[in-house]
Formats: structure tokens, sequence, C-alpha cells
């Protein structure tokens, strides 16, 4: 089963819950966490886990054999992105704009562009007690998280629970992550940000069409519009977890709150079974 | 003209309540909010929109059933998982490449241009603002931020205003990466927390990538005085002005409830510090 924590606005906790949700079930059985967050990953910061291997993941840009190339310009033509353009007699790639969609290298007559690797970014795999962690790097300067984010996601478990860490927003990025989530759990702060992001969210996973819950964070920091708002929408509020400094003070040192403070353990405690139940719904 | 970018590699380090204030303290602006996917500046600043403008941010293929055989050629040749097992196209995963176009054998299919949300010019009682909307699962949005800072450009050019303050996103992928392009000052934001520091690094890298000059202040910084100090360490190795330590305030939250920046909601230790920080900034940007 995997599980994804997502959210519209950024700083909700997303990393927060899904590090101690996976430490707390990892207790008696064996867990995978996925840190989808490929631009900013912060999951391995609390997991601490021993990293015991890596890999670079590319996406394919073109390369043109100028002796093959009979410059009728049909590969500038054809590339939606201006990612290759014929300019007199040179041909010009912008590897940095190019989507690897691979239309250059069919629509070329003469068979002069092949492929060659830009580097998206590192997938980096390791465990920490029964957690088997992995998570994305991406390449400073580049621009498209998606493929890392895919190569990150193949590690999902087979048959046991993968719970995913997504990234804020609602964009390409989080909708490459949640993509086969068997339930979402969106997590908000109780402010007027918190609220109209996460708006914005529940419309991205509707559109996705993955049943999903709401973690409400620091729940006794605004106003009640957030509870509110779900309970108008139907949204069964999974979880809560108060707004506590102390709970601050040692997830800015990076601990797991949980170990720190077990009287928040029991905030974590139905989450599995109030999954089941609206599954079964 | 003169651009200030705002950005914080992490989430939720307080990016839009800060440019919401710098929007009551500045003079001659534009406020301009590239958070694209998640835009809440909007909240505090109360926008009257003025116009409102379609934005096709790149092009879906449509298959025509009618001229469809069913070959599966197309599939074949998606990088992106976009054709499904009936041989329909699915529209979140397309990325408007047009191999599948190129390759079909019957011409059964298009490019279109997708409407993949909207963007506003719209009036404030501080300054003119330039917002969008990005549609919900759509894509592009690195184009969508690069349109409206163009617009925002456009629109200080004609009224005489010399300084756009813009809101950018979390992260250092495509949306933020246009929004810092070519930009005078970028001041990032950080927390003082491990995640923060860690991210912190990742995004004064992308800064130096892209050659921009930034500038750095700690929000919360009393949560973890230990990690703000690391901080500040960080930016005097690496050529990062440190500039302000703005202390954790429940009135932060409140003037967001209330609608308003933080600097016009009564006082506060925080609006004290946040009209300190935009004073340095703004002596910065007009060196």
């Amino acid at each position: 089963m995997k599980i994804t924590l997502a959210s519209g606005k950024g700083g909700t906790g997303k990393t927060t819950i899904a590090t101690n949700l996976a430490y707390l079930l990892s207790k008696d059985k064996e867990i995978t966490l996925l840190d989808c967050d490929v631009e900013e990953p912060n999951a391995h910061i609390f997991i601490k886990p021993t990293w015991t291997d890596s890999y670079t993941t590319y996406l394919p840009i073109p390369k043109v054999d100028m002796d093959k190339c009979i410059h009728c310009g049909i590969c500038g033509d054809s590339c939606q992105f201006s990612a290759i353009a014929n300019i007199g007699d040179k041909v010009l790639t912008y590897p940095e704009l190019c989507h690897g969609c691979g239309l250059c290298m069919m629509a070329c007559p003469t068979g002069a562009i092949t492929e060659q690797n830009r580097e998206i970014g590192t997938v980096e795999l390791g465990h920490s007690g029964n957690i088997k962690m992995a998570h994305g790097k991406l390449r400073i300067g580049e621009a498209m998280s998606p493929p890392l984010i895919n190569a990150v996601k193949k590690h999902a478990s087979e048959d046991g629970i993968t719970i995913i860490d997504a990234p804020p927003g609602t964009s390409c990025p989080v909708i490459a992550t949640i993509q086969e989530s068997d339930f979402i759990i969106l997590v908000t702060e109780p402010t007027p940000f918190g609220l109209n992001d996460l708006k914005l969210a529940v419309g991205m996973v509707r559109e996705i069409g993955v049943p999903m819950a709401v973690a409400i964070n620091r729940s006794d920091l605004g106003d009640n519009a957030v509870k509110e708002y779900c309970e108008e929408e139907g949204i069964t509020v999974i979880l809560e977890i108060p707004n506590l400094r102390k709970a601050a003070q040692n997830y800015s040192k990076g601990h797991l709150i949980v170990k720190e403070m077990p009287e928040l353990e029991k905030h974590f405690s139905g989450i599995m079974a109030s999954i089941e139940k609206e599954l079964s719904k | 003209m003169k651009e200030l970018v705002v950005i914080s590699g992490k989430g939720g380090t307080g990016k839009t309540s800060l440019v919401a204030s710098f929007a009551a303290l500045a003079k001659d602006h534009v406020m301009v909010d590239c958070d694209v996917g998640a835009a809440d500046l909007h909240l505090v600043l109360n926008p009257e929109i003025l116009e409102s403008h379609d934005y096709y941010g790149g092009k879906e293929a449509i298959i025509d059933q009618d001229l469809c055989t069913k070959c599966g050629k197309c599939k074949e040749v998606c990088r992106f998982n976009a054709v499904d097992d009936d041989m329909m196209i699915r529209p979140l995963f397309c990325e408007g490449c047009g191999a599948c176009v190129f390759i079909c054998p019957e011409k059964a299919i298009r490019l279109e241009d997708s409407l993949s949300g909207e963007w506003f010019l719209s009036d404030t009682i501080y300054a003119p603002m330039v917002h969008a909307r990005l549609g919900i699962a759509e894509d592009n949005s690195g184009l969508l931020v690069s349109l409206i800072r163009g617009k925002a450009r456009e629109l200080a050019k004609e009224q005489g205003r010399n300084l756009l303050i813009t809101d950018g996103s979390p992260g250092i992928g495509c949306p933020v990466i246009a929004s810092i392009t070519g930009a005078d000052l970028i001041l990032i934001v950080v927390e003082p927390t491990l995640s923060g520091m860690h991210d912190l690094k990742r995004v004064a890298d992308l800064t130096k990538y892209f050659d921009v000059d930034a500038v750095v202040t700690v929000n919360k910084y009393d949560l973890n005085e230990d990690i703000t100090n690391q901080v500040e360490e960080y930016c005097r190795q690496n050529d990062l002005q440190f500039l302000a330590r703005l202390p954790y305030d429940e009135a932060v939250v409140r003037a967001q409830i209330a609608r308003k920046p933080v600097v016009s909601f009564g006082e506060s230790k925080v609006a004290t510090e946040i009209k300190k920080l935009y004073n340095d900034v703004s002596n910065i940007l007009n060196k």
C-alpha cells in the first residue's frame, strides 16, 4: 500500500508526519519510505539512514552528427520546446530546455540525431532499523524533477507499506509523486494560507482520483476555517497535532518528535485504522 | 528598475508573509506573485482584478477516434506514459511533444493549445499586482512565471515605477529558476532548523549557478539560536550577506487572519524587525 503525504502549502509538516509515521509503523514491520521532494529532500535528516547505494539518473538529449546533417531544419521545426534549432550551417541544442521526448531523433530524415545523457540527479538508497529509504537529489540548475521522482518511486515496496513524502504545491512534481498512490494524506495548517492551498490540493487529488484525508498540523494555531471546510466537503480529518514549541524545537534539531515526546504518539496511533476505514468506503 | 525576488528552498519559512509586509513598506513598486501553483499573496493584499487573461501553457495531443486504428504506435513512442492501454491520451501525463503526432500512420493525432490557467493585472491599496492561477494539475509553471514577470516589468515601465517585489515558490525547480533569472537581488528566507539549513545550501547554490546576488534572513530565529548562528556562519563563509533575525511572533498569524500585512497590524516585535530588514534590502538594491 502506498500512502503519500502531500500539501498545497509548503512547510505544513509533510516530512514531519511521513517520518514519524514511518518510525512508529516500523516498530513491528518493515516500512519503505520514499522522499520524492527531490528538490529539497529532508526526510533523511530525521531517519538518519545508513546509505548503501546511489546512482545517477539521466534524461536523453539529442546529439547531432554534423556529417549526416543535411540542414533540412526539420528537427527545429518539430521541437515543441525550442531545444534544437538549425541556424545557418549549425545545429544548436539547448539541453536545459529538452524534455527528452525523442521526436527530433525520429523526425530527422538522415538519422543524424542520436541520444546522449543530461544528468538529472542522484537516487540514494539506505536503511535505518526496519525502514528502507530512498530519496532523490535534483542536480542544482536542473528544471525538471518528474524523471527523478519516477526513478525514486521505482523503489516502492511490492507488498508492504510505502510512505511517500511529496514536494509542496500542486504542479507537475507533485502530480508525478502522487500517481498510483493508494491513499493521500493532505497536510495543512489552520490559517488562511493553509486553507487556500488545501482547496487547491483537494482539487488536484480529486483530478487524480485517489482517496484522501486531511491532517491538521499545529491544529490550535489559527482559526477553525480548515475544519469547517473539511466538514463541508466530507473530507475526514485523520490526524491533528497541536502547536507545541517543544515539538518545533525538536524538529529543528532533526529529532523524530514521537521519539522525544512519546505523549504525541497517541495522535498517530489510529492512522492506519482510519486509512483502512476510508478505503473501505 | 530593480527586482527583488524572495525565495526559500524550504517551504513555509515566511516568504509570503514577508512580501506582504514589503508591499506596505515600499514605494513606487509593483507586486508579483510567482508562486503560481499555490498563490497566497492575494489573501493579504486583497487585489481588485482589473484584467484577466487566459494562459496557454503548452499543447496536448488529441486523438481523432474516427481515424484511429488502435495500432499502438503512439503508445510505443510516447516517453511520458501518456497513452493508456485503450489508446486514449492521458492529459495529466501528456507533455505536448508531438512524437505521437509524427508517428501516427493514420494522421489521427493533432496537438492543440492547452488552456493551463489565467493571469491577472490587479490593483491593491499598496501597489499594482501581477499574479496568476495555474490550473489544477497543470505543468509548465516556469513559462507562466516568466510571463507574469515580463508583464510586471512592462507595467512598471508604463507607470514609472522602479521596483518589482516578487514572491517566489519553494524548491529549486523550474518555477523557482524562472523567477530568479535576471533578478537584481534574491532574499532567501530561512528557518532555523536542520531542514532549513540543508535547503538553504541548495537554494544558495542555485543562486550562484544562475549568477544572481543573494542575501539571507532567518525567520522565527528564536526557535533555535544555535542553528541561526550556523546560518550566519554559513553565509559568512559563502559570500552571502546575512541581514536579519526575525523573531517568532503570533502577530504574523493574527495579521494573516485579519488579511493584513503584519507591519500594518499594530505594533509587534516582528513588525519592527521587518521594517529594519526592508530598509537594509532597499539600501542594497539602490547601491
